[in-house]
Formats: structure tokens, C-alpha cells, sequence
């Protein structure tokens, strides 16, 4: 098992490394910031040496290395266009899109999960189909359009609820939270939709399907053959038998959630990180748009290592397959 | 008749028992002659600036125009018939879509085939750069190339191909590498046929199933993504407006309760979608032997 982590963890490392390359180069490859830092009318002596101060006079590998001395020290550079750390800029707006994102990717597992056994146990009845009709909607529906009939619907058209923005928030230890006021939960509720609704599509077609194959197997003959009750059969040897799929999903989708939110946030003028994204790159602030993409490949090596250990946890055949 | 036995019409019959998988390949097939002949259907050229006059912007629909013709579904904020403007944004929806399908399946089968095939280095090589992009989501990826590459029709394809040609070239490993270790293969290696050849007629067409459907299924998120992508403002220029640009530019006037300009490309993009994912599902089906009675 101690074999396994480490190997894992290198592997995650190296990613990392050949990770923060790309992306450095990638986003240095574009256009030229010195011209969005400057005013058209500055001078020759000012541009020069505000290029000299950037440090993009350099050639584009000292120019990288200088960036990960300074990022091994936890410091990812200033914006451009706010001037202030990168540090500070993403960590200030990283609670609005954690609270939405985790408030989506769990509602729309436990909903999802559900109904998909549901439709995977019973493929037949209308109930299911309903279900899976849905899920296709889901599914195929760009979140983008759901998000504007989503205000049209119950902000412009019923004013239930508030079309943008994150309402009121509290402060819970220096961190401002939307969840914890009425206010800020109005606020939260139609983003919220907005993002699950492909998770939950994804989540119903992932369990019914693996209902569907794991009913018809002889595990499930067995149990029923034993007299074991359906719903422990259910309980007991189905849900164990989907739940790696299930988690892996999970742990996929809380990433590329917190890509996706880029969309929702827009659309619902949410001041989270991805909306933060799509301003740098319309204006090309540089040190954002790569602090964010190291920061998100970052989070994406980390969450596909927990996956791989909890794997190894639930199935042994993981584990000994690695040592093997 | 004696051919009832072929593959493709065995696979029609089966497909046929299904009435709303034919129904959504009737939408499908109907959504793409509306494009392709989007200028004779269309009552009006939209890209033709001497056709269009500010007077008749933002009409609902219902209203006629200076053109002395009824805007059906109203007008957008340039004054451009709406139902014209979503048949050619269609043809520029679906060119985009199946161009970025076509060039991933491209790509992504030769490289998932050549790394089934070759095995070793080169093996661990393409499929850890697959492994890499796959774990990252293709929103994320498109947006970074459409930034990189620019604005414009083939760096749109571009990013989209970025994105996506990683999911064909899993599945072409995935199946060819199971296809690989059968004994017909090793068979006709044994043989003195060239590997090349072994690999054009036995290996790829035997894992052509499954890419289908992926195939299917990606040129539905291909349309999707672009559709994003133009509605985040990153993807095409607004002078040829695809249905996703249609919808952004008519995002501002939804608050005033002008809601036909984003409704209505909206539903467009949403029937193609979901009638491609709807034949893409019941394909899908049929190719999985483990629902096989």
C-alpha cells in the first residue's frame, strides 16, 4: 500500500511539473500585456521600463523559472490590471464559487443517485422513463441556456427570486458565506440549479446504468436466491457495486464544476473565480489567467490521487494490480 | 430480397423498433437541409446589411416589417429577421460541429489505434498525454485555446479539436487494445500481410462501434461548446452569428422582458442537440452486447 501511495504521488508531482510548463508557455505565447498595463500615449522610456520591471525583456525560460522560484515560495505574482498579489485576488473570490459548487455537486449526487437506481431497477415503468427523458434534457441542454430561461422564468417573469449577484453574506472566520443568510441563499438558489443540472443528468445516467448491468448478474441471482429482501439487496450489494463509478464522477465533477461555473457565474453575475477568469483573459492579465490554471490543474492532480487511494481502499484488486 | 442479413440493415431494423430515435434522426436530418439550404428557406439574406433597417429591431414576433413580410418569430436588436438569422446561424452551428467531430475522430483514432498497435514507449507516451487532457474538463480547455488561438472560424475548430479528440482517442485504445490480443489478429499477423494492412481491415473496422457513438455524442457537445463559447463572447465574429451568438447578443434585452431574441435561437440549438444525443443513445444501445437479450 505504501509502494502504491508513493509511486501515485511521484506520478502526480511529474504532472505537475509538465503541467506548469504548458501553461506558462501557452499563456505567454499571447498577445502582448504591455499594451493593456499602458496608456497608448506613454512614452518610449516609460514602455521600456515597465517592461523592464515585468521582467519580459527576459527570454521566456528564465522568465518561467523565475516564476516557479517565486511560486515554490507561495508567491504567484501580481495582476496586471489590479495590481495586487494573484494570491489574494483568487483567494478573495474562491468561497462565492466553493460554496456554489459544493452546493450543486452534492445535491445533484444524493438526487441523482437516487433516481438513477430507481430507473436502472424498475427500466420499464413510465416513472423511469420520465426520468430518463429528463436526464437527456439535461444533459443536452447547454447550462448556458438554462441559466438565461432560469432568469427569465423566475426572475423576470414571477420575481421570485434575485437575477444575479450573491445577496448578503456573514463573515465565518474572515470568509464571507452567501449560505448562511435568507438573503444570500435566494441568491444562491438559481445558480445552484443551474450548475447541478448536468451533474444530476450525469449522476441518474451513471447509477441506472450500472443498475442495470449489476441486476442482471449473478451476485444479484445469488442474494435473490438466498431470500436476501430487494431493498437490502439494493442497499447492500448494489450500492457498494456502483459506488466506484459513482465516486470517481464525483471527484471528476467537483473539478470540472468549478471549471463549468465559469459559465453559470457569468451568466449570474457570481463574483467567484471563474468570472475572474473570463475578465483576465478578455483583457489579458497574465499572472491571473496562469495562477488560475496552475491553481486548477493543481486541483484536478490532487483530486485524481484521493480518488486513486480511495479506490485502492474499496477495491483490493487496484491496489494489488499496482504492485503487481 | 436476399440482403435483409446485412449488417446496416439488421442494425435499420433494430433502429426502426424505436420511434423516438426516428423521430429525433427525421429532426436531425430535417435540422440539416434547413442549413444547407438556409438561403432559400430564409425570407431574408441576414448578412446582407442593405436588407436590414434599424426601424424593425427588437419586434416581437408576429410583426411586419419594412420588407412588407411577417418577421415569425421578431426581429433582433440589428433589425434581422430572427427565423432568418437562426437558419444560418444553424448552417454555421452544424458546419462547426461536424468539422471539429470529423477532425478529433481523425486524430484521436489514429493516435488511440497507433498506441493499441505499436504497444511499449510509444504506448505510454500518447496515452499519458491523453490521460493528462481527459482529467481536465473541455470547457476549460476550449476557452484556454480559443484565448491562445485567436478569434475565428478554424481556430474555433481549433480549440474544439484540442478538447475533444482526447475522448475518441481513449476509446479507440480502449477498443482496439481489446481487439488487439484477439486471435484473429494475431492470426493475421502471423500471415504475410503488412502490419499496415492488418490495421486498415481488420483492426480498425472492428473498432468502429464504439467510435460512433462517441462520434455522435461529440459533435452534439462540439455544437454545445461553441454555442458557450460565443455566448462568453470568445467564439465567433459577430458579423456571422452562429445560434450561440444569437442568443448572447439577445441576453441584455431579457431583462426588459424581450425575451424571443435569446428564446428562440435557444430552442433551435436545443432541438439539434438533443435529437443528435437521442439517435446517439438509442446507437449506443444497440452496439452494448451486455443489453443484448
Amino acid at each position: 500500500m505504501l509502494g502504491f501511495v508513493i509511486q501515485r504521488f511521484l506520478q502526480a508531482l511529474l504532472v505537475m511539473a509538465a503541467m506548469s510548463v504548458i501553461v506558462f508557455c501557452g499563456v505567454y505565447a499571447i498577445g502582448n500585456p504591455i499594451d493593456i498595463v499602458l496608456p497608448p500615449e506613454a512614452t518610449q522610456e516609460i514602455r521600456k521600463q515597465t517592461i523592464r520591471r515585468l521582467g519580459l525583456d527576459r527570454p521566456v525560460y528564465e522568465q518561467y523559472f523565475i516564476f516557479m522560484g517565486n511560486l515554490l515560495q507561495g508567491d504567484l505574482g501580481r495582476s496586471f490590471v489590479y495590481n495586487i498579489p494573484v494570491l489574494e485576488l483568487i483567494g478573495g473570490r474562491l468561497p462565492a464559487t466553493l460554496e456554489l459548487v459544493l452546493i450543486s455537486v452534492i445535491s445533484a449526487t444524493v438526487l441523482g443517485v437516487s433516481l438513477g437506481i430507481y430507473a436502472g431497477y424498475r427500466p420499464e415503468s413510465w416513472v423511469s422513463k420520465t426520468i430518463m427523458a429528463v436526464s437527456v434534457l439535461g444533459f443536452s441542454v447547454p447550462s448556458f441556456w438554462v441559466g438565461l430561461i432560469l432568469i427569465l422564468f423566475f426572475a423576470v417573469n414571477l420575481g421570485w427570486l434575485p437575477a444575479g449577484g450573491r445577496g448578503e453574506t456573514v463573515a465565518i472566520w474572515g470568509v464571507e458565506w452567501s449560505f448562511f443568510t435568507l438573503d444570500g441563499l435566494s441568491h444562491i438558489v438559481l445558480p445552484a440549479i443551474n450548475l447541478a443540472l448536468f451533474k444530476l443528468a450525469m449522476m441518474i445516467r451513471l447509477a441506472r446504468a450500472g443498475t442495470r448491468e449489476i441486476m442482471l448478474t449473478d451476485t444479484v441471482k445469488f442474494a435473490r436466491a438466498a431470500g436476501i429482501s430487494e431493498v437490502t439487496i439494493l442497499r447492500r450489494h448494489l450500492l457498494k457495486l456502483i459506488s466506484i463509478p459513482i465516486i470517481t464522477v464525483f471527484g471528476l465533477e467537483l473539478g470540472s464544476t468549478l471549471a463549468f461555473a465559469v459559465v453559470t457565474e457569468t451568466i449570474f453575475s457570481w463574483p467567484g473565480v471563474g468570472k475572474l477568469i473570463i475578465d483576465s483573459i478578455a483583457v489579458l492579465d497574465r499572472p491571473v489567467m496562469v495562477a488560475y490554471l496552475i491553481l486548477v490543474a493543481f486541483l484536478f492532480v490532487t483530486i485524481n490521487f484521493v480518488i486513486d487511494l480511495v479506490f485502492a481502499l474499496i477495491d483490493p484488486r487496484v491496489r494489488h494490480g499496482a504492485a503487481a | 430480397m436476399s440482403n435483409t442479413s446485412t449488417p446496416l440493415r439488421r442494425f435499420w431494423t433494430e433502429f426502426r423498433e424505436n420511434k423516438v430515435a426516428v423521430f429525433a434522426l427525421a429532426v436531425v436530418v430535417l435540422m440539416i437541409l434547413l442549413a444547407l439550404f438556409a438561403s432559400v428557406v430564409s425570407p431574408q439574406n441576414p448578412y446582407d446589411l442593405a436588407n436590414l433597417s434599424l426601424m424593425d429591431s427588437r419586434r416581437p414576433p408576429g410583426f411586419v416589417g419594412s420588407g412588407g413580410y411577417t418577421h415569425l418569430l421578431g426581429t433582433d436588436p440589428q433589425g434581422r429577421d430572427l427565423l432568418s438569422a437562426i437558419f444560418y446561424g444553424l448552417r454555421i452551428s452544424i458546419q462547426i460541429g461536424l468539422a471539429a467531430g470529423f477532425v478529433s475522430l481523425t486524430i484521436g483514432t489514429a493516435l488511440g489505434i497507433t498506441a493499441a498497435y505499436l504497444g511499449g514507449r510509444i504506448e505510454a507516451l500518447i496515452m499519458r498525454l491523453v490521460d493528462l487532457q481527459l482529467s481536465f474538463p473541455a470547457i476549460l480547455l476550449a476557452l484556454v485555446m480559443v484565448a491562445l488561438l485567436g478569434q475565428g472560424k478554424a481556430q474555433l475548430v481549433g480549440a474544439l479539436v484540442a478538447a475533444q479528440y482526447a475522448y475518441f482517442a481513449r476509446t479507440a485504445y480502449g477498443a482496439a487494445k481489446a481487439e488487439r490480443g484477439k486471435d484473429y489478429i494475431e492470426a493475421a499477423l502471423a500471415t504475410p500481410l503488412s502490419g499496415r494492412l492488418v490495421v486498415w481491415r481488420h483492426l480498425l473496422p472492428n473498432c468502429t462501434p464504439p467510435l460512433i457513438v462517441v462520434a455522435t455524442v461529440q459533435i452534439a457537445n462540439s455544437i454545445s461548446l461553441e454555442a458557450t463559447l460565443s455566448f462568453l463572447g470568445l467564439g465567433l465574429p459577430v458579423t456571422e452569428p452562429s445560434l450561440g451568438m444569437l442568443i448572447s447578443n439577445g441576453f441584455p434585452y431579457m431583462m426588459s422582458g424581450r425575451y424571443w431574441i435569446s428564446v428562440y435561437p435557444g430552442v433551435a440549438l436545443i432541438i439539434l442537440i438533443v435529437a443528435i444525443n437521442v439517435v446517439g443513445d438509442q446507437v449506443r444501445d444497440q452496439f452494448n452486447p451486455r443489453l443484448r437479450k
